[in-house]
């Protein structure tokens, strides 16, 4: 959904997110929303400025999502809360599941498949009955599970058994309603510590503006993603909304607020180790990725719209290689590198301090103080030969060898650190022109509006030089090694003084043009699996679609969706799945909730948005058993990327840690996992144990305390782009940590004194803010406490501070791998921290200090 | 009067502190320094002569399921403050040097190359807007973006503001938007909002008034500011009056003894 959208919705949950501080100007429209009568509800474990907007706010212990979600899904179907007819029509709910798949109810924490020698999932059993199936992609080891499986691989085709009353005990809907059944107002109290009269006000709330005529929506941030199970706490969400019918519907939907500028461009075209430009997978070191054929065959289904991929894969190659790619050569399929282990940030960050990576590029970036355990970072830095860090400011990345606590602490030597650093000055984004994607997949391209100082220089003018000056020579050798370099295109037109590459040049490659006469093509209908096209990023086709028409340019907007003003991918649709705001028959649910419907005079879908379905299949339309692809979606089916072209309340395919959500305790938890005390954490979940990377046990009486970090407007991530600016740096000068009242008193701390926060991993110093913002826990009868970092700090900038990232733990969440920053457990002690070697010994002697427990389960 | 003029409202106010940025941004004013006050999320701490914007944080208490916002319970309020902008400003009265004028936008706009120092604006403000710099030796405060207006352009913090707290318009339309908004405001069963903007009192109104929640004391405004100078004149007769009297007494007195 769009955030403009937000203003239709009749109620808003805002869950891991503190929108109003994080995205101050999208939050304006939950302001309009709640001027127009709508409920704000705010469930985080801060009060915060979010909170303070709300009409009611939850605290709830950091980590306990899935048990809060888990229960609200359970009221809807307990209740027969759900939209039933939207639910029948457009989820998977009546789906039938084969025999041989086993829940976790049944297996105690586990579903059916697991390998506890792999530690992974086989995921065949998860299938729909009669279904036949394909490669298990989930085979893969090294990818995260969406790069390689988009949620259509497995499954050879859309033929399933399905019963429509949901009657069946092995439907979808009736194993929901038995997976969910244990998630009670009571669980929730006694595991994320809200009481049950606060958790059926949201419930109702919630359930109360759903249905034809009313709609509600869900925000989140990265206080879901960055957990040990982010992704199936977003599922939770995904499954709530269809259940109310909330997808593809105005003010409905689950809106990913993301966390920089153009942060979803850069997974749209990926800066992912595993994902080429449009969500198409990076090929593996295997089998199925030896030729191009093979490769299609794996990831093209029958049934659904992923049955283009042959296109889009053949347009990327022909982007890549140009004439160089040829039908004979399988268009330099073979000059694709292959994966062959994990290399996310996480992944290489091992490597690193294993001493196996040689130089890095880091741009846009600080992980010296932004990324988890930077403590460990720091000095897998040290172990490069070469680094090259290209920023506005010498970031802390930049002066790691210099004045990284290490140097104090005695455990690197700026005399004996052999990296050498390039320090290379980045032009502001009014500096360049370009553009940004933002949260709701909104292009909208910028100006530059002053030269770069000095030799600051743009993004585009690095890379495209550095691409030309390895070119050049690599042409002086052409061997294997550089056949990939020497066959790749890189003629973009340079202009001005700085030969600065024309970036419009750029956006029509990733518009997409045809090979023989390099027409630009209207969108990525147009893209032919024969060479005879070229496409940089196939759901970005149709951004450009003329010469001198740049739609990301756009600036009028046309109605309040927006449309006129950018481009918002794909094919400038405002609301995916829009097909689902019309009933089967093609008429709107209500007039007031109307957004796209089938207009049976004119023969096509019409409405308020760019309709996401083909618009001259009527609603009636039927597929036979030989039609493909999209022909092969019946024409009351939205979800068109599925094979079956349903929303999954189930995931038959595409996840590695189970089908549906279930509740993990965090990889450091005060309790044991009371849901399944037999499997305490994400089985699935890699904690990537190193002497530097330790963890508590769960719980750890030498870290009693909850540990939750965070964001605060007055900043910019790790600080690099607001501590060196005095107007910014003013505002919030100073590390602190949040505490209730109840807790300074058990630690004897008054408000504003110094106290000393310490993990296994690390230890910062920071004021203490005592503020009744923060609340104590109360779960099973017990108190919990809970303390919350912002971590904005470092040690160069106008204001320095502890870098609250070397508590965190390098861990990785199955799908997606990331590290889980927002609920782990630390200790806090009055006082400031010890200073040099001391530091270190202080560590040790409080993990030291009592024997650890082993008899739990993991 | 006449011109233009800042309506905030409290209530819509998200404590970003984009207003505050902006000014300093636009007026190119320098930084306050960089200490941690301990005060809530404050730490610019109140208006003076480099914080011409300022967002005040007011904690109250907080419950479990009801949001600082909800019609019942105010928890956490956020304010941005500003110059009043006064109608009869105390600062323009005090000012021996005539540095401080009066805009055709009904602004009070302090010309610093004829400012003297002398800081007696400073005293004479009701509500303790303006500051001398120690260093720069002139006193500051907000100039109502006069260089702004005379381009049609609104001020930097109203620009910048992303929820409309800071509205900026003709003083008249604005005073009828604000009582608008007090209308909706306690149909929404905010029943504690309060619109600000004194114009008894001898400031005769002001160019900049708000919507708080409750007492506006807690936002640190005054009930009934005063201007000094017309405020102490009416001091000044009382005294007079006392004096004559105790002369007259006494007089009296000696006279009863002949």
């Amino acid at each position: 959904m769009s955030q403009q959208d937000l203003v239709n919705s009749d109620a808003i949950l805002i869950m891991g997110s503190s929108m109003a501080e994080n995205h101050p100007v999208g939050f304006q429209w939950v302001m309009e929303a709640r001027a127009r009568g709508a409920k704000i509800v705010h469930v985080d474990p801060r009060f915060n400025r979010t909170s303070a907007m709300a009409d009611v706010w939850a605290p709830l212990r950091a980590g306990s999502d899935i048990v809060l979600l888990g229960a609200l899904i359970n009221y809807v179907l307990e209740n027969e809360k759900y939209f039933r007819e939207y639910v029948v029509s457009y989820t998977n709910a009546s789906v039938i599941l084969r025999d041989d798949f086993k829940d976790t109810e049944d297996l105690g924490g586990f579903f059916s498949g697991w390998n506890e020698e792999k530690k992974e999932y086989k995921t065949d059993s998860w299938a729909y009955k009669g279904s036949s199936l394909k490669k298990d992609m989930s085979d893969h080891e090294a990818s995260g599970g969406h790069a390689q499986d988009r949620g259509g691989e497995k499954l050879e085709d859309s033929v399933f058994e399905q019963d429509k009353t949901l009657q069946n005990p092995r439907c979808v809907f009736q194993v929901l309603k038995r997976h969910f059944a244990r998630y009670t107002p009571e669980m929730v109290e006694k595991v994320c510590g809200v009481a049950p009269d606060v958790f059926h006000t949201i419930a109702d709330i919630f359930c109360s503006a759903s249905g034809p005529e009313k709609t509600a929506a869900i925000c989140y941030a990265v206080g879901w993603t960055q957990h040990s199970d982010g992704v199936q706490i977003i599922r939770s969400a995904a499954i709530l909304q269809l259940l109310l019918g909330n997808v593809g519907r105005p003010g409905g939907g689950v809106l990913a607020l993301r966390g920089h500028a153009s942060i979803q461009g850069s997974t749209d075209i990926p800066t992912l180790y595993d994902v080429l430009p449009g969500y198409l997978p990076m090929p593996f070191f295997e089998e199925d990725s030896d030729t191009l054929q093979r490769f299609i065959e794996a990831h093209s289904p029958r049934a659904g719209w992923w049955n283009n991929f042959d296109k889009y894969i053949v347009s990327l190659l022909k982007s890549y290689y140009g004439e160089n790619a040829t039908k004979e050569n399988n268009f330099g399929f073979d000059w694709l590198p292959r994966v062959t282990s994990d290399h996310s940030h996480l992944g290489y960050w091992v490597e690193m301090a294993e001493g196996k990576v040689e130089g890095l590029f880091v741009m846009g970036q600080n992980p010296a103080v932004g990324a988890p355990n930077s403590r460990m970072e720091r000095k897998a830095l040290s172990r490069l030969k070469w680094l090259v860090v290209r920023d506005m400011v010498e970031t802390e990345t930049a002066r790691f060898w210099l004045d990284a606590p290490e140097i104090e602490r005695g455990e690197l030597s700026p005399e004996t650190i052999d990296t050498e650093v390039f320090l290379f000055p980045a032009a502001g984004h009014a500096e360049k022109e370009g553009c940004f994607t933002n949260t709701q997949r909104l292009n909208q391209f910028h100006e530059k509006a002053v030269e770069p100082p000095g030799d600051a220089r743009s993004e585009s003018w690095f890379l495209y030089h550095l691409g030309r000056r390895l070119k050049e020579k690599a042409s002086t050798d052409r061997s294997a090694k550089n056949a990939a370099l020497n066959a790749l295109t890189w003629d973009y037109t340079v202009a001005g003084p700085m030969r600065e590459p024309k970036v419009e040049e750029v956006l029509q490659e990733i518009n997409g043009w045809t090979t023989a006469d390099h027409q630009l093509v209207s969108g990525y209908r147009d893209l032919k699996a024969d060479g005879s096209t070229a496409c940089g990023c196939w759901i970005y086709s149709g951004i450009f679609p003329n010469p001198g028409e740049n739609l990301a340019r756009k600036r009028e907007s046309k109605d309040f969706y927006g449309h006129g003003w950018g481009f918002a991918w794909p094919s400038d649709r405002r609301i995916l799945y829009n097909r689902a705001s019309a009933r089967p028959d093609g008429a709107p649910w209500s007039e007031r909730k109307k957004l796209v419907w089938w207009d049976s005079a004119e023969k096509k879908w019409v409405g308020n948005d760019v309709p996401d379905f083909t618009l001259t299949k009527p609603p009636d339309y039927q597929p036979n058993d030989q039609d493909k692809g999209d022909d092969a979606i019946a024409g009351d089916r939205p979800f068109i990327m599925h094979p079956e072209g349903l929303g999954r309340l189930f995931v038959p395919s595409g996840l590695k840690d189970g089908p549906l959500p279930a509740h993990y305790e965090p990889l450091e938890s005060p309790v044991r996992n009371l849901l399944y005390p037999e499997r305490q954490y994400n089985p699935a979940a890699n904690l990537m144990e190193r002497p530097d990377n330790r963890y508590a046990e769960s719980p750890d009486p030498r870290f009693p305390y909850i540990l939750s970090t965070y964001r605060l407007t007055e900043h910019h991530t790790a600080g690099g782009m607001s501590r060196s600016l005095s107007h910014l740096a003013e505002l919030q000068p100073e590390l602190f940590c949040e505490m209730s009242p109840e807790l300074a008193t058990i630690l004897d701390v008054e408000h504003g004194e110094f106290v000393t926060v310490v993990s296994p991993r690390g230890l910062v110093q920071a004021r203490a803010m005592v503020t009744a913002r923060i609340t104590p826990i109360y779960m099973d009868g017990k108190s919990f406490h809970q303390v919350c970092l912002p971590y904005h700090w470092g040690y160069t900038g106008l204001v320095k501070g502890d870098a609250v990232c070397d508590l965190l733990a390098l861990s990785e969440e199955p799908n997606v791998r990331i590290m889980e920053s927002k609920a782990l457990l630390c200790n806090v002690i009055p006082g400031h921290r010890p200073t040099g070697a001391a530091a270190l010994e202080f560590i040790e002697q409080l993990m030291a200090s009592s024997e650890a427990k082993d008899e739990y389960p993991v | 009067m006449s011109g233009t003029a800042f309506l905030t409202d409290s209530t819509l106010c998200i404590g970003c502190k984009a207003c505050e940025v902006a000014c300093k941004e636009w007026n190119n004013i320098p930084s306050d320094g960089f200490d941690w006050k301990g005060f809530s999320y404050d730490n610019t701490g109140s208006l003076g002569h480099s914080t011409w914007r300022h967002v005040k944080f007011i904690e109250g208490g907080v419950v479990a399921g009801l949001g600082g916002n909800s019609p019942d319970l105010l928890s956490w309020g956020f304010s941005s403050d500003v110059c009043k902008h006064c109608e009869n400003a105390g600062c323009l009265e005090a000012c021996p040097t005539g540095a401080i004028v009066r805009t055709e936008f009904g602004g009070v706009f302090i010309q610093s190359d004829v400012c003297n120092g002398c800081a007696y604006c400073v005293v004479a403000c009701p509500f303790g807007v303006v500051e001398r710099n120690p260093d720069a030796g002139m006193a500051f405060k907000c100039t109502f973006c006069y260089d702004r207006q005379k381009e049609e352009l609104k001020p930097a913090c109203a620009t910048a503001c992303p929820t409309e707290s800071i509205k900026f318009g003709d003083i008249d339309e604005l005073r009828g938007e604000a009582e608008d908004r007090m209308a909706r405001l306690k149909q929404a069963g905010f029943n504690d909002v309060y619109l600000y903007n004194p114009q008894d009192s001898s400031v005769g109104g002001i160019h900049a008034f708000f919507i708080v929640r409750g007492d506006p004391e807690r936002y640190n405004l005054p009930p009934s500011p005063e201007v000094p100078t017309t405020y102490l004149r009416k001091g000044w007769v009382s005294a007079a009056i006392g004096a004559g009297l105790m002369l007259a007494g006494t007089l009296f007195a000696f006279g009863q003894d002949k």
